[in-house]
Formats: C-alpha cells, sequence, structure tokens
C-alpha cells in the first residue's frame, strides 16, 4: 500500500475510534448534569446516587475521549501536510478557536468537578459539570464548522502563488448552513447516544434488581431522551440531505448508487447484488421518496451518478469523481437503519412501561442491554458515509485527498505508526469495556453522604476523591 | 508591532505555559516511585495531579492549534519532519491521561504496579523528547524547497538526534524532574514532602550543569553575538540558582515561583535566538521558515489575535482559580484505604 491509502486507513482508525467516545461524552455530559441538578433541586438521594452511577462511567469514557483527542490535532500536520498548508489559513482557525475556548473550559472544570465534591459549595460544584459540558458544545462546534468548511467551502479566495486557499469572512465559516446543520444533526445524536447508554445500563439494573427506585427512573429518562433527541436527528438529517443534494449532489447519488438522472426517483431500502450500475439480483423500492428526501418535491429530478461524473469532468478536469457506491450506498442504509432500531425500541419500551409497568418478556430487557449500540453504529456509519461520500475530495471541489498527503512521510512510517495506534487502541477499549462493566455490575452505592462543604475544603479530612 | 510578530510570541507564551504547567506534571510523574513509600504515599503524589493535568495539557493543543491557524507551514512542515519524536510523544501522552485516570480504580497490585511503570516511562519519554525538538528547531535542520514549491524537511529520524540536541533533551529532562519535585514539595506533606525536597536540590545542579552547558552552546553557535539571548540565558541561570537557593531555605513557594521563572525565561530564550525565524534550514538561509513566509493572512492572524486577546486572560483566570480551589497540601494520610481499588468495591464506600 503506498503512504496515501495507508494515511487513509489511519485517519480513518483513529477518527472512527475517537468519535465512539465523543458522542457518549458530550451526550452523558449533559445527563449528569440534568441528574445533579434535579438532586440540588429536590434534594433526593436517589438523584445523587443516580449522579455518582452515571459520573463514573462518564468519565471512564471521558479519559479514552481526551487521550484520543490528542492524535487529532496533530494528525494533520504529520500525514496530511499539504492539506494543511493548503487549508491552514482556514481550517486552523475554528481548531485553534476549539482549543482556546472549549478545551480548556471542558478540561479545567472537569477537574473541578471531578475533585471538587469536597472543595466546592453545592451550588458551585453544580456549576462546574454545567460548564464543562458547555466546553463539549463549543468544542463540537468549532470541529464541525470545520469539517462543514470541507464538505462545503465557503468565504475563501485562491491564493495560486502560494498554493492555498485563503479565509475572508471568518463568520461566514462559523455559521454558514452546512455547519449549522450539522451541529444540529450530531449534538442530538449525541445525546440519542446518551440516552440509550442510560437506558441500556438502567435495564440491566432493573433486571438484577439494583436500586429499582433509581434505575426504573433513569431507564424511563433514558428512553425519553431517545424518543425526544431522535426527533431532532431526524428533521436536521432531513435538511442535511436536501442540502447535500444541492451542495454535494454526487454523494447523494452515491448514497442511493442512482446513477441515471431520474424524475420520483425511488428510495431503494435495501439490493441484493451488485451495485455497480448493472441490473441488481432484488431490491426493494419505495417510489418517489428519493426524489422527495432530496429535493422536497415527490417529482423532483435527482441526477444520477454518470451525469454528474460528466459535469464535474467539465468542471475540474478528466478524472474520477465518483466515490465508492457500495459503501456509500450501505453506510447510509446502516446510519438510518441503526438510529431508527434504538428509536422504534424505545417506544416500545416506554409503551410496555405504561402505569407503572415494567417491561415483560424474557428477551426484552437483555435485548436492550444492548441498546447503546445502535447509536454508536449509527454515529459511525454516519461519518464514514459523509466523509467517504465526498471522495475524492478533501475539500469539495479545492483539494484532492490525494494531494493532501505529506511528502516527506514514507509508507513504512505510516505503517508503523498505525499498527501502534490500532494496538494500542485495541488495549485501551478492552480495558475500557472492563472498567465499564465493573462499574455496572458494582451498580450504585446504596449509602451515601453529602455534606455541603465551603470552598476549598479542609487540609486534614479524608479526601472524597483521590486518584 | 506586525501580527507575524504578534503570533509569534503568542505561540511562545502558549509553548511557555506548556512548558511550566506540564512540565511539573511529568517531573511528579517520573519522581512517583522514588518520593512513595507505600501505596498511600503514591496515590498522594498522583492526587496532586488530579484536578489540573488535564487542562495542563490543553496548552499543548492549543499551541498546535495555533500553529497551525498562524503558522502553516510552520505546522506542516514541524510535525510531517518530526514524525516519529512527536509520534512517540503522543503515544505517551494517550498511555499518561489513562494512567492517571485508570490506575486506582482496581486494587491489584499488579494492575497497580503496570500503570506506575506506564506513567513513569510515558512522562520520562515527552519530557526528554521536547527538548530534542527544540533544540533541533533552534539548531536548524536540513529544510529544502521540494519539487511543489514547498518548503520541506529532508533529515531523516537520526539526523535528529544530534549531541546539542540530545544535551537539550537533557536539560528538559532534568529541568522538569527538578520542577516536579519542588512542586511536590509545595503540594505535600509529611515524608512525601521531605523526599521531594531532597530530590530536587540534587536533579536541580544536575540540571544546572546541563542548562549552562546548553545555553553556553547556544550563545557559542548563533552566527552573531546576540546581547539579548546572552542577557535571557543568564536570566535562566539566576532564576535557577535562586530557585535552589529557595529550595534549600525550604521555602517552597519561592522555588516554585522561580523555577517556573527559569522555565519562562529559557522558552523565551530559545524563541529569541530564532526569531524572525520559526525553523532555520541548515542546507542555507534561502530555506529559512519564518514569520513572514510561514504565516497565514493578514486577516486570518487578526481574527485570531482577537480571539486570543479575549480568551487568553480568562483562562489564566479559571485555570489560575483551580489552582487556588486545591491550594491545600495533600498528606498520604487523607487517602482513606488507599489499597481498596475505587471500582472493588461497591457499596459502603462514601462519596467515591
Amino acid at each position: 500500500m503506498s503512504s496515501l491509502d495507508l494515511a487513509r486507513w489511519q485517519f480513518a482508525i483513529t477518527t472512527v475510534y475517537h468519535f465512539v467516545f465523543v458522542p457518549i461524552t458530550i451526550g452523558m455530559g449533559f445527563m449528569v448534569a440534568g441528574l445533579q441538578t434535579a438532586w440540588y433541586r429536590t434534594a433526593k438521594v436517589k438523584y445523587l446516587r443516580a449522579t455518582k452511577f452515571f459520573g463514573k462511567l462518564f468519565l471512564i469514557n471521558f479519559a479514552i475521549g481526551v487521550v484520543t483527542g490528542i492524535v487529532q490535532e496533530f494528525q494533520f500536520g504529520m500525514n496530511w501536510s499539504t492539506y494543511s498548508r493548503f487549508v491552514g489559513d482556514i481550517f486552523g482557525a475554528p481548531l485553534a478557536m476549539e482549543g482556546l475556548l472549549a478545551f480548556f473550559l471542558e478540561s479545567t472544570f472537569l477537574g473541578l468537578w471531578i475533585f471538587g465534591w469536597d472543595r466546592l459549595p453545592k451550588k458551585l460544584h453544580l456549576a462546574t459539570i454545567w460548564l464543562a459540558s458547555l466546553g463539549t458544545l463549543l468544542s463540537a462546534y468549532f470541529i464541525l464548522a470545520a469539517n462543514a468548511w470541507m464538505q462545503h467551502p465557503v468565504a475563501y479566495r485562491m491564493n495560486l502563488e502560494k498554493g492555498r486557499a485563503e479565509l475572508t469572512n471568518i463568520f461566514e465559516v462559523l455559521t454558514q448552513k452546512t455547519a449549522v446543520l450539522t451541529f444540529f444533526h450530531t449534538i442530538p445524536s449525541a445525546v440519542f447516544t446518551a440516552g440509550a447508554f442510560l437506558a441500556g445500563v438502567s435495564a440491566w439494573l432493573v433486571i438484577k434488581k439494583k436500586d429499582v427506585e433509581m434505575s426504573r427512573g433513569t431507564l424511563k429518562l433514558g428512553l425519553i431522551t431517545m424518543i425526544i433527541s431522535f426527533i431532532f436527528v431526524g428533521v436536521s438529517g432531513d435538511l442535511t440531505s436536501k442540502l447535500m443534494t444541492e451542495q454535494q449532489p454526487m454523494k447523494m447519488a452515491a448514497a442511493e448508487a442512482l446513477y441515471e438522472t431520474t424524475d420520483s426517483a425511488p428510495f431503494s431500502l435495501l439490493t441484493i447484488g451488485t451495485l455497480d450500475g448493472s441490473r441488481p439480483v432484488f431490491q426493494i423500492d419505495i417510489p418517489s421518496v428519493l426524489s422527495f428526501l432530496a429535493t422536497g418535491d415527490v417529482n423532483g429530478t435527482v441526477k444520477g451518478v454518470n451525469d454528474i461524473q460528466a459535469e464535474y469532468e467539465v468542471t475540474y478536469g478528466p478524472g474520477d469523481y465518483t466515490p465508492n457506491i457500495p459503501l456509500a450506498y450501505w453506510s447510509f442504509r446502516l446510519m438510518i437503519g441503526f438510529g431508527a432500531i434504538g428509536v422504534l425500541f424505545a417506544l416500545l419500551a416506554l409503551y410496555q412501561m405504561r402505569k407503572g409497568a415494567t417491561p415483560r418478556g424474557k428477551w426484552f430487557l437483555p435485548a436492550m442491554i444492548f441498546l447503546p449500540f445502535t447509536p454508536l453504529l449509527a454515529n459511525s456509519f454516519g461519518w464514514i458515509f459523509t466523509e467517504t461520500g465526498r471522495q475524492p475530495w478533501a475539500v469539495f471541489g479545492l483539494i484532492r485527498t490525494a494531494d493532501g498527503v505529506s511528502a516527506v512521510v514514507s509508507a513504512g512510517a505510516v505503517l508503523f505508526t498505525m499498527i501502534v495506534f490500532t494496538l494500542l487502541y485495541g488495549v485501551l477499549a478492552f480495558i475500557e469495556v472492563g472498567l465499564t462493566l465493573k462499574v455496572i455490575k458494582n451498580g450504585p452505592q446504596t449509602e451515601l453522604d453529602y455534606e455541603d462543604p465551603k470552598l476549598g475544603g479542609s487540609s486534614d479530612k479524608p479526601l472524597v476523591m483521590a486518584y | 508591532m506586525t501580527f507575524e510578530t504578534t503570533w509569534f510570541l503568542l505561540i511562545a507564551v502558549l509553548w511557555i505555559g506548556y512548558f511550566i504547567l506540564e512540565g511539573f506534571d511529568f517531573g511528579v510523574g517520573m519522581l512517583l516511585p522514588f518520593v512513595s513509600r507505600n501505596e498511600a504515599d503514591r496515590r498522594a503524589v498522583l492526587t496532586t495531579l488530579g484536578p489540573v493535568w488535564d487542562g495542563n495539557e490543553v496548552w499543548l493543543l492549543v499551541a498546535g492549534g495555533a500553529t497551525f491557524a498562524a503558522f502553516p507551514e510552520w505546522y506542516a512542515t514541524l510535525f510531517s519532519g518530526f514524525y516519529l519524536p512527536l509520534f512517540l510523544i503522543l503515544v505517551s501522552l494517550i498511555v499518561r491521561g489513562v494512567a492517571f485516570e485508570y490506575r486506582s480504580k482496581y486494587g491489584k497490585a499488579q494492575w497497580r504496579q503496570r500503570w506506575d511503570v506506564a506513567i513513569v516511562i510515558s512522562s520520562f519519554l515527552p519530557a526528554l523528547l521536547w527538548g530534542v525538538a527544540f533544540a533541533n528547531i533552534v539548531r536548524g535542520v536540513p529544510l529544502e524547497r521540494s519539487a511543489d514549491g514547498y518548503i520541506e524537511y529532508v533529515g531523516g529520524f537520526f539526523n535528529l538526534l544530534n549531541p546539542y540536541a540530545l544535551l537539550g533533551g537533557v536539560v528538559t529532562l532534568f529541568v522538569f524532574l527538578t520542577h516536579g519535585a519542588i512542586f511536590l514539595s509545595l503540594k505535600t506533606a509529611g515524608g512525601i514532602r521531605d523526599r521531594a525536597h531532597e530530590l530536587a536540590i540534587k536533579l536541580g545542579l544536575v540540571a544546572a550543569v546541563a542548562a549552562v552547558a546548553f545555553l553556553t552552546w547556544t550563545n557559542l553557535m548563533l552566527p552573531e553575538f546576540d546581547g539579548v539571548v546572552l542577557t535571557l540565558s543568564t536570566g535562566v541561570a539566576l532564576a535557577w540558582v535562586a530557585g535552589l537557593y529557595a529550595t534549600l531555605r525550604r521555602r517552597e513557594g519561592w522555588a516554585f515561583i522561580f523555577s517556573a521563572s527559569a522555565i519562562l525565561l529559557f522558552v523565551s530564550d530559545l524563541f529569541f535566538a530564532l526569531y524572525p525565524r520559526v525553523m532555520p534550514s541548515s542546507l542555507g538561509e534561502q530555506f529559512d521558515l519564518t514569520i513572514n513566509n510561514a504565516s497565514s493572512t493578514p486577516y486570518t492572524l487578526k481574527v485570531m489575535t482577537v480571539v486570543a486577546v479575549v480568551m487568553t486572560p480568562l483562562v489564566l483566570l479559571y485555570q489560575g482559580w483551580t489552582y487556588w480551589v486545591f491550594r491545600k497540601r495533600i498528606s498520604a494520610s487523607q487517602i482513606l484505604h488507599p489499597e481498596r481499588g475505587v471500582l472493588d468495591t461497591a457499596s459502603h464506600i462514601l462519596h467515591q
């Protein structure tokens, strides 16, 4: 494999892995903050137990999210230095802002939250988790704005002498529709993920009859969170796909494996056989739905891959402008499918829980334990779709991925680092899952005491939290 | 002052912040087995870093992001050129962060010993490698204009392992060890404090010898005599001596202020020696990366200046506040049931 292929694999591995933990962190931060607020408001101990219990799970996750995020910050320079030179003037700005506005906030206030139980007055301590969560939100905003610029570059001017794109308006980069919509798609997905996580873990506790007073409540909370956030995910997803049809028609055509331009295009639910444009073996289509998804009109025209390819050859010169179509087709479906399975399950479970009943059936609760995996898979496939569907471009219409790779880094060096990162990440996943399961098995602590401390705490008392 | 110069200074400030803050983190990590006599000691030592290590590390991420935004050519050339050392640093930072968070979750001795080894190694490598990297930047590395017109690093990995750079690595290694020992003597009570105090003096003397040798070499290496660099070098030496004196007198707060000042002056010295270059080439000055040929557009620099001028004081304020909240000394006796893992027994531990 060339250093380009290896660098792409390394980016895919490290980024998909990183983003397993990111949505859990963002969503769980707000869930834990909400639970602690409930405790602050009502003084009911079950909320404190829930805060501590889910807080522990949140932190185990957060650790991996943080350390794998460091790689993301430097990978552009290491493996993609030509890309970095080309986009630095624009792409670097949101990254630096993310550090200054978000990372500092997040890390500092999370440190205060973890170690501040006996050092900060109750109200101030509650504020720290909200500020840390705000940090995760800001961080998501800036990095998504940077990504949105890769999907749909705006507010730039080409400097041919320097061989780079230059920023003309930062506000446009930060507020363009693509960035805003992506944010409102990603954040509800993160909340959805946390809801599923909460529900899955609570379902296990309910089965094992551990702290049912708390776990029944958090189960319901998780399910309701999933349903509400899914509405936002759906609406923003729909708007995003219309915007994508406008901005990156090739990606939409690839998502449908639609080779020929079609009016009233059907949405294909699944296909058996090849997706190379020849006749499929078996296909289930829903008439006109694709036209509606893409244009908002059931009779709308959706452009096919072949026409767009011909258009791009005129605009950008000879070359292959088609992404990997089976990958785009399937990842798009798996994203929607896993999200839908999750939310249907949540609706069913909530229906079973009405009037104080407990979900019944031999398989129902055990199946719910696997609920957290549905959004995790949906998140990963969503990103795989949106990033691979943009290929061959790194920044749409401006620079190809193949032209962005570092010229001075050998394939051997990329291979070596990729192997080490993969092995290390594998070991970390193993440890992380082990710790998570341990926390869940132990269940919430039944005996907790709490005393509102003075600012700074006392110096000779036993520490509430120690490494 | 031009925006380019402003950003050169701001990047220097970010590295100064990073080396002062994560410098003592690295020191504490490396000293963990040497200042501890038992499990309670070890946990007390790690707890001094608990609330702050992550925030300290963000200084690096921001330095990286800011370099990307303000000097894309520098970011691209440096990180693709210094590929393997940077990779080792990244792996270390990954392992270190996880080790801090996970080591005390279980009580099993083997589990904890393994993480302790990981903490020592993953603190040692970056402490050494950052010095090697910065010394190489100051000394100049083979940079050449590629066929595409970009200035690229053309030396291999072993080019980076020259005597001057290795000496630079030894300097940061011992400076951070000393800085960490001083931090521990300031933040702990009892046996840890005494042991850290003794180590601070010994390590500080080694660091002093290495730093004087390195700074002398740096001054002689410059193409022409530079008064500012010499003055700053002298300042580093004076601050360091003052820090050691304060350590001897057991004025731990002053010792920390002086060791932090010495790091501040040391990093400033290196940046002054560079200015206006950001990465000099050893193959001729036509290949030097400078604040002008490596920088972003004035518009981007202006935007980033506004953000930095508004946010940096705010960050300093709330990070400073964290240190104030956790200002009390930690002693091993405050760790209840040190041998018990946080996750080992669930129901009867208060809070945790």
